[in-house]
């Protein structure tokens, strides 16, 4: 018999041996006569268990990780046992992922992302029938009612955003999905694109059925090569399916951008997919009055829209129904950094910071106490041990001026510089600014003059004044988000650590 | 006088009908819907501070200065960007406002040259209160880097640049060029011309101005400021270049001209300038430019400086001689297309009243003389039926024979302009013009004809028009002549007009023909525009009257969007005619025959004027070589540069006995002169041009004359002592009389104008102020004329011989005969004319590209260097007519239209050859010249 082993092609897995490993089961399969099949399939985001290969059975697949091409003969050997080293048993029951919710990843790891009919026979298509059946109108109520917000980072009720949309009378629209996924410590897009490709499509097509678009764009990074790939095969066997085409009234092609973070801000992208310098464009008018090539666009996030078709095949009241205030139905939570369980948890909100990093993260992966978290990537706040009661919640998070954004958390241990951290935030600012704004071009520089000479302890008082009111000019005055939240981590680190701000020079100077 | 600076309101006003009422910082204003906040706030009064803002161009929200807080919205939104909306109320100047301002003017401080913080920037510090740079000056800046100064005329220093892409979005937006753009990201963000290496001479860019206008700080100066210092004071006036008549504030420091700005009251230009109205004034410095009047006895003398009562008693002396010796007959005049109304006015009044005949005709007799007598004709009216703001309406647009963005440079920014909204494009040009594919821009049809066959394509476009039913009948029925249609729709469709038939003649495809007349027909509001590439044919009035065939077939014409569009080459054409230039025609296009009318001048001038036409320039010319014509006042015109076939021109020159050249210089004509009048530029007098569109703008005296007396004054000093004295104390008084005599202009006066800024004629009792779009509800001449236009070959035909056809134009950077732009530094982006081959035609004779050739037809030959280029077709060749040194009209024939005799300066049969430097005959002109222009060093009298 045939036996079915698969493999992540999940550029997470490929960067740790994937691929090798995939090799070797294929070379020893044939040195021993076996006869089997590999799956390349996305990860199931547990990144410290990758490269995590599973094995059907008559009991269900069962997980053996992290594994090495060297493990290789020794699995086959012990026939993929329960007593080889690496054994997981069931994936399902690893205690990282028994308490996710899943609903957006339900298929990520699981299936093989290219295969149409491994995408049906796991459930997928069906949002779309029921969107069908519900008319435009009534999936555009689904979307609101299910109480979706832009997992981008701006949190934007989608249902809403699409209503816009499909009230604004022109003789085209788009849908522009956001995958330019920039943050820091951020990989849901990435992982959903090689791991779940259809679904996103499949969202994409929803969204042009309701708000009446027929040409859909898929603006991804350049960083994420496999993505592309993925994304644009599946594009080409969605065609051959039926899916898009001529006679699902809707196309999507893929774009890729060329490096800039601030490209992830829609106007920009737009401005980029457009051919066009990337430049924030002010607002209004709004992509959804104004977007594209002048039209009314749809610009989501790739995992709103992915998480549109579950919505509607399950109905929106199951996913409203999980979360916490507001903030309704489950984040792919991206734990990165100095964390020993790194990986993608998709939970309801409302999971505290503690639990999150601690619990289910294990605290860091060298074992020193955590000292911080950067929530929300490079321009989210650094949160302290103080703050970690704070439960996963748009409104939450930003009553304690930070931010989910799309859903990142880096960790960082004791031995981090926090004055370090916030020149690097406006470091930051200063290369990904796009130069439009004053602000952000201008005062992203002089911001990080101003903190070098705190770190260098001149006139710190003043300074520190200065980099206040500086940074109440970013924050109020910037054209986007890039200026306006690159304050979160500076202010975050100077109310939350201002031990770090008032260090020996010398300490500093040698921390160069 | 002070200064004049215009409001500015930030943002582009909107034209919503829908009107909102908002609160400013308590005060209550009433906009149409779509205004900014900061435009409301501007027109309540209440200025927002802003520096990348400017009512030019669309919002664009970076500069962050225009915050303000709106009751029950969060945050600071930007002004500019915000639109109003019904009882919203706006607080501009809260201290959290405030505290923002200051922190953003203390980023621009921290990398500005200290001390040097200049314009908008230092007053927009000043109004939010900002104190010192906290951030010191030692960051990093770009205060070092490297000035670019090789435009001739502006300055960009990249460390007065605050990145407020004002300059970049004027190039793209007002000037529709592209190119400017920023360079390089966040802190290295740096506007650049063109691409990596270039600078702004070696780039795309057309030194329209745009960018130095739109620059808040000193970052995009002018040379010239920086010379002479900042003006003091401005005189708003009108250009003297093209026909599209654009507003310019002469500004002034004492009784210098600093610069020229376009003034945004101008409603031919709202604001916009090109590199000639904005830059080349400097010829009116000019060190050859003559200041005193000069005579000699004949023209291998050197000239003579005299005053100017010698000067005029020689001109009035030898004129009245001349009469009695040959006749009443025997001399004439020719009036300037670049002087004002009133001057051309008093010209041709001191011709018929004062020399008795009516030998005066113009220098539109060889450009737009097709275009009076073709619409007139047709439609009733010697004019462009709209006004330039009606492009902005057009659905299609149809150029032809006309390169808009090189001779109407500004007219043609906003067609651009249109054509990036979305309006379609039919081009018909033997040359690839730039409108057929520039950045932004693509003709969606070029039929490239063959040079001579406009009649023949026009004809086609009606046939398909006619016979694929896409005529507009019920326009037709209720606004044109039914016979007449019935009689040119059965002839259009003869199959010898149908496409398939022409394309045999005209060298373009059918099907190209067939899709633009159906765009023509049924793409919406078509609007025609057209320049001497229609009327300098021996077809011209055909072709024009072609256009208006089409335009009333399809109706389109008599309102906004649509109509037939004569583009004037020169600032007064369409002035110059309506004045009575023409030897047929009193004011207002009147045949001299009329006796009425001619009466009402009888009694008015207290002079008897003859009832018969006087003679047209090349009959002149003519008359002068049989030997009865023999004299001649030509006030501001190269005829000898400009007209056809220079030798026949040269030759009518020498057989005059008394030439009289009014001009600025020294120009060809003047080689056969006897008398030189210094003229005076248009900085220096009062009076009034009118363009294209009909509109009548005001000239404003900005300094005194130079030369001493004004062109209209020199008029009426030959006048007087012609024994026809005129009393005029002011320009205004001559506009009055005009106005006395010609129904047209019943209501136009010089305090009409000052007052509406301009006036398009008709103006009268029925249009008091004026009238924008003609032919509304019917035609002036009653019912729309449908004329039929034969296609007839022209005689200048290419054989082996004379293989190629050459034909000629404009180019952005030079006018005309260049007697003013060669004076100025225009001559860095051309500085001699080339012709344009196509590579095959090159091929065949070793041409090579900047050889010198020889372009010979069988009227003569000159050399010049080529420039190999698919802009023309094989067959065909192009070239300029700026510089003397190259004389291309010592190419051109004596075929002329026929109906008006304008040249057919636009088909020559030519051949080209290798050719080793300038000609003998260019040598010897050279020499000619040279010595014909000797001033001797004798003290005046």
């Amino acid at each position: 018999m045939t036996m079915r082993l698969f493999v992540p092609r999940d550029a997470a897995a490929r960067a740790v041996g994937a691929d090798r490993v995939a090799t070797a089961i294929g070379t020893e399969a044939g040195r021993l006569g076996r006869a089997i099949e590999i799956v390349r399939t996305g990860s199931r985001g547990l990144f410290w268990l990758e490269p995590m290969i599973e094995v059907e059975t008559a009991a269900g697949r069962i997980a053996f990780g992290p594994v090495a091409p060297s493990d290789v003969p020794t699995l086959f050997a012990g026939d993929f046992s329960a007593g080889h080293p690496l054994y997981l048993g069931h994936p399902e029951e690893l205690s990282f992922l028994r308490r996710q919710t899943r609903i957006t990843f339900a298929r990520c790891g699981i299936i093989d992302p290219l295969s149409p009919s491994d995408y049906r026979a796991h459930g997928g298509g069906r949002g779309l029938e029921r969107a069908k059946s519900l008319g435009a109108g009534k999936t555009i109520e689904e979307v609101t009612k299910s109480g979706l917000r832009g997992r981008g980072g701006a949190g934007f009720p989608t249902g809403i955003k699409w209503k816009t949309v499909a009230d604004t009378p022109a003789d085209r629209k788009y849908v522009v999905c956001n995958a330019d996924e920039g943050d820091s410590g951020t990989y849901a897009d990435r992982m959903i694109m090689e791991g779940d490709p259809f679904l996103l499509i499949e969202g994409m097509v929803i969204a042009g059925f309701a708000v009446g678009a027929t040409k859909g764009y898929i603006y991804i990074r350049s960083e994420y090569p496999d993505a592309i790939r993925v994304m644009e095969r599946a594009i080409v066997l969605a065609e051959v399916d039926g899916l898009l085409g001529a006679e699902a009234k809707f196309d999507i092609e893929v774009r890729v951008g060329a490096g800039a973070y601030v490209c992830g801000e829609e106007t920009s992208l737009l401005d980029s997919l457009e051919g066009k310098r990337g430049q924030v464009r002010a607002k209004p008018p709004l992509p959804a009055h104004k977007g594209l090539f002048g039209k009314p666009t749809v610009v989501n996030n790739a995992i709103s829209l992915a998480t549109v078709p579950a919505i509607l095949a399950d109905g929106a009241d199951g996913y409203a129904a999980l979360g916490f205030g507001r903030s309704r139905g489950t984040m792919p939570i991206q734990l990165a950094g100095n964390v020993k369980h790194a990986g993608l948890f998709e939970a309801p909100f409302g999971l505290s910071l503690g639990e999150l990093v601690d619990e289910i993260g294990g605290g860091t992966r060298n074992g020193r106490p955590i000292r911080a978290v950067q929530a929300g990537g490079p321009l989210g706040a650094y949160f302290p041990r103080a703050l970690f009661d704070t439960p996963y919640d748009y409104e939450a998070y930003a009553d304690r001026d930070g931010l989910i954004g799309h859903g990142g958390l880096v960790v960082f241990d004791d031995s981090v510089d926090m004055a370090r951290q916030a020149r690097f935030a406006l470091e930051f600012c200063a290369l990904e600014s796009c130069g439009k704004c004053t602000p952000c071009r201008l005062g992203s520089v002089r911001g990080m003059e101003t903190m070098d000479r705190i770190i260098r302890g001149e006139r710190r008082a003043a300074n520190l004044a200065l980099i206040e009111d500086l940074c109440q000019t970013l924050k109020f005055g910037s054209l986007c988000a890039l200026g306006g939240f690159t304050p979160y981590p500076v202010m975050s680190a100077i109310k939350h650590f201002p031990e770090d701000f008032n260090r020996p020079p010398i300490a500093a100077a040698a921390a160069d | 006088m002070s200064l004049i600076v215009e409001t500015d309101y930030g943002t582009p006003a909107s034209h919503s009908d829908e009107q909102v009422t908002l609160t400013i910082d308590g005060r209550a204003v009433t906009v149409p819907a779509g205004t900014s906040i900061m435009r409301a706030a501007a027109e309540a009064g209440v200025e927002i501070p802003k520096l990348c803002a400017t009512d030019s161009l669309e919002a664009f929200g970076s500069c962050r200065l225009c915050l303000v807080e709106i009751a029950g919205r969060g945050g600071t939104p930007a002004s500019c960007t915000t639109p109003v909306a019904a009882d919203m109320v706006v607080a501009t100047r809260t201290e959290r406002l405030q505290q923002i301002r200051r922190g953003v003017m203390e980023l621009y401080l921290s990398d500005h040259p200290t001390g040097s913080a200049d314009g908008d920037l230092q007053e927009t510090a000043n109004a939010v209160g900002l104190g010192e740079v906290r951030y010191g000056h030692e960051g990093a800046n770009h205060l070092l880097e490297a000035k670019d100064e090789s435009n001739p005329y502006f300055v960009f220093d990249p460390a007065k640049c605050i990145v407020c892409s004002r300059c970049v979005r004027a190039c793209d937006e007002v000037q529709n060029t592209f190119a400017l753009t920023i360079q390089g990201r966040g802190f290295a963000s740096k506007v650049a011309a063109g691409a990596l290496g270039d600078d702004f001479l070696s780039s795309e860019c057309v030194s329209c101005g745009a960018c130095v206008q739109a620059c808040p700080t000193d970052a995009l100066i002018e040379k010239s400021v920086i010379e002479q210092g900042r003006p003091e004071r401005s005189v708003v006036t009108t250009c003297a270049y093209c026909g599209v008549g654009c507003s310019f504030k002469a500004e002034m420091r004492g009784e210098e001209l600093v610069r020229m700005v376009p003034y945004k009251g101008g409603m031919a230009n709202h604001g916009h300038s090109c590199v000639k109205g904005r830059f080349a004034w400097g010829y009116a410095n000019h060190r050859e430019r003559i200041l005193k009047p000069m005579m000699r006895e004949s023209i291998d003398q050197p000239w003579r400086e005299v005053s100017w009562d010698v000067a005029i008693e020689r001109v009035a002396t030898e004129f009245k001689r001349l009469q009695q010796q040959h006749g009443r007959l025997a001399i004439g005049g020719i009036t300037s297309s670049r002087c004002t109304n009133e001057e051309t006015y008093l010209v041709q009044k001191l011709v018929r009243g004062g020399f008795g005949n009516n030998n005066v005709d113009t220098c539109a007799r060889v450009c737009h003389s097709p275009t009076g007598y073709g619409l007139k004709t047709t439609f009733g009216t010697s004019a462009g039926t709209q006004d330039f703001d009606s492009v902005e309406q057009s659905d299609v647009i149809l150029v032809i024979g006309a390169n808009p963005t090189d001779a109407h440079p500004v007219f043609a920014s906003r067609m651009k302009k249109r054509l990036r909204q979305g309006a379609r494009l039919i081009v018909i040009d033997p040359r690839r013009i730039d409108l057929v594919r520039t950045p932004h821009v693509k003709a969606d049809h070029h039929l490239a004809l063959r040079p001579g066959t406009n009649a023949a394509v026009l004809n086609a476009l009606a046939h398909v028009i006619v016979t694929e039913g896409l005529a507009d009948e019920e326009f037709v029925r209720r606004f044109c002549d039914r016979d007449a249609y019935d009689y040119w729709a059965a002839f259009v469709a003869d199959p010898k007009n149908s496409p398939e038939t022409v394309s045999v003649i005209s060298g373009v495809p059918a099907e190209a023909i067939r899709e633009a007349a159906r765009l023509y027909a049924g793409g919406g509001n078509a609007a025609i525009y057209y320049g001497l590439g229609v009327t300098e044919h021996s077809q011209g009035t055909t072709a024009v009257m072609g256009l208006a065939n089409l335009a009333m077939a399809t109706g389109n014409i008599g309102r906004p969007g649509v109509g037939v569009n004569p583009l004037r080459g020169q600032n007064n054409v369409q002035g110059s005619c309506d004045m009575g230039s023409f030897p047929h025609e009193l004011t207002g296009y009147r045949h001299i025959s009329d006796d009425a009318m001619r009466g009402s001048f009888e009694a008015l001038w207290g002079r008897k004027l003859d009832a018969e036409p006087g003679l047209r320039i090349p009959n002149m010319f003519d008359a002068a070589v049989e030997g009865t014509f023999k004299g001649l006042y030509v006030q501001g015109e190269d005829i000898l540069q400009s007209d056809p076939d220079t030798k026949h021109v040269a030759a009518a020159l020498a057989a005059m006995e008394c030439v009289v050249v009014q001009d600025l210089f020294l120009n060809e004509t003047a080689n056969y002169a006897h008398v030189f009048l210094p003229g005076s530029t248009f900085l220096e007098k009062d009076g009034t041009f009118t363009n294209a569109e009909r509109r009548i703008n005001r000239v404003r005296k900005v300094m005194d004359p130079k030369n001493g007396m004004a062109d209209w004054e020199i008029t009426l000093a030959i006048s007087k002592a012609m024994g026809f004295e005129m009393h005029y104390g002011h320009p205004s008084e001559v506009m009055d009389e005009i106005a006395r005599l010609t129904p047209t202009f019943a209501g136009v006066s010089f305090d009409l104008i000052d007052r509406l800024g301009s006036v398009q004629w008709p103006c009268n009792e029925k249009a008091p102020e004026g009238t924008p779009v003609m032919h509304i509800g019917g035609f002036v001449r009653g019912k729309g004329n449908f004329m039929v236009t034969e296609y007839v070959a022209t005689d200048e035909r290419t054989g082996p011989r004379f293989p190629l056809l050459l034909t000629t134009g404009r180019i952005l950077s030079q006018y005309n005969v260049g007697a003013q732009t060669r004076r100025t530094d225009n001559v860095v982006w051309h500085h001699e004319d080339v012709l344009e081959i196509h590579p095959h035609d090159a091929e065949q004779r070793g041409v090579r590209e900047g050889d010198w050739v020889r372009l010979e037809s069988r009227i003569s030959g000159t050399t010049l260097r080529a420039r190999i280029t698919d802009r023309v077709a094989p067959g065909v060749v192009y070239t300029t007519f700026h510089h003397p040194e190259t004389q291309a009209n010592v190419v051109t024939t004596e075929y002329s239209d026929w109906a008006t005799n304008c040249p057919e300066y636009k088909v020559t049969a030519v051949q080209v050859s290798p050719s080793n430097g300038p000609s003998d005959w260019q040598r010897e002109y050279e020499q000619q010249a040279r010595h014909s222009r000797r001033i001797a060093k004798v003290a005046a009298e």
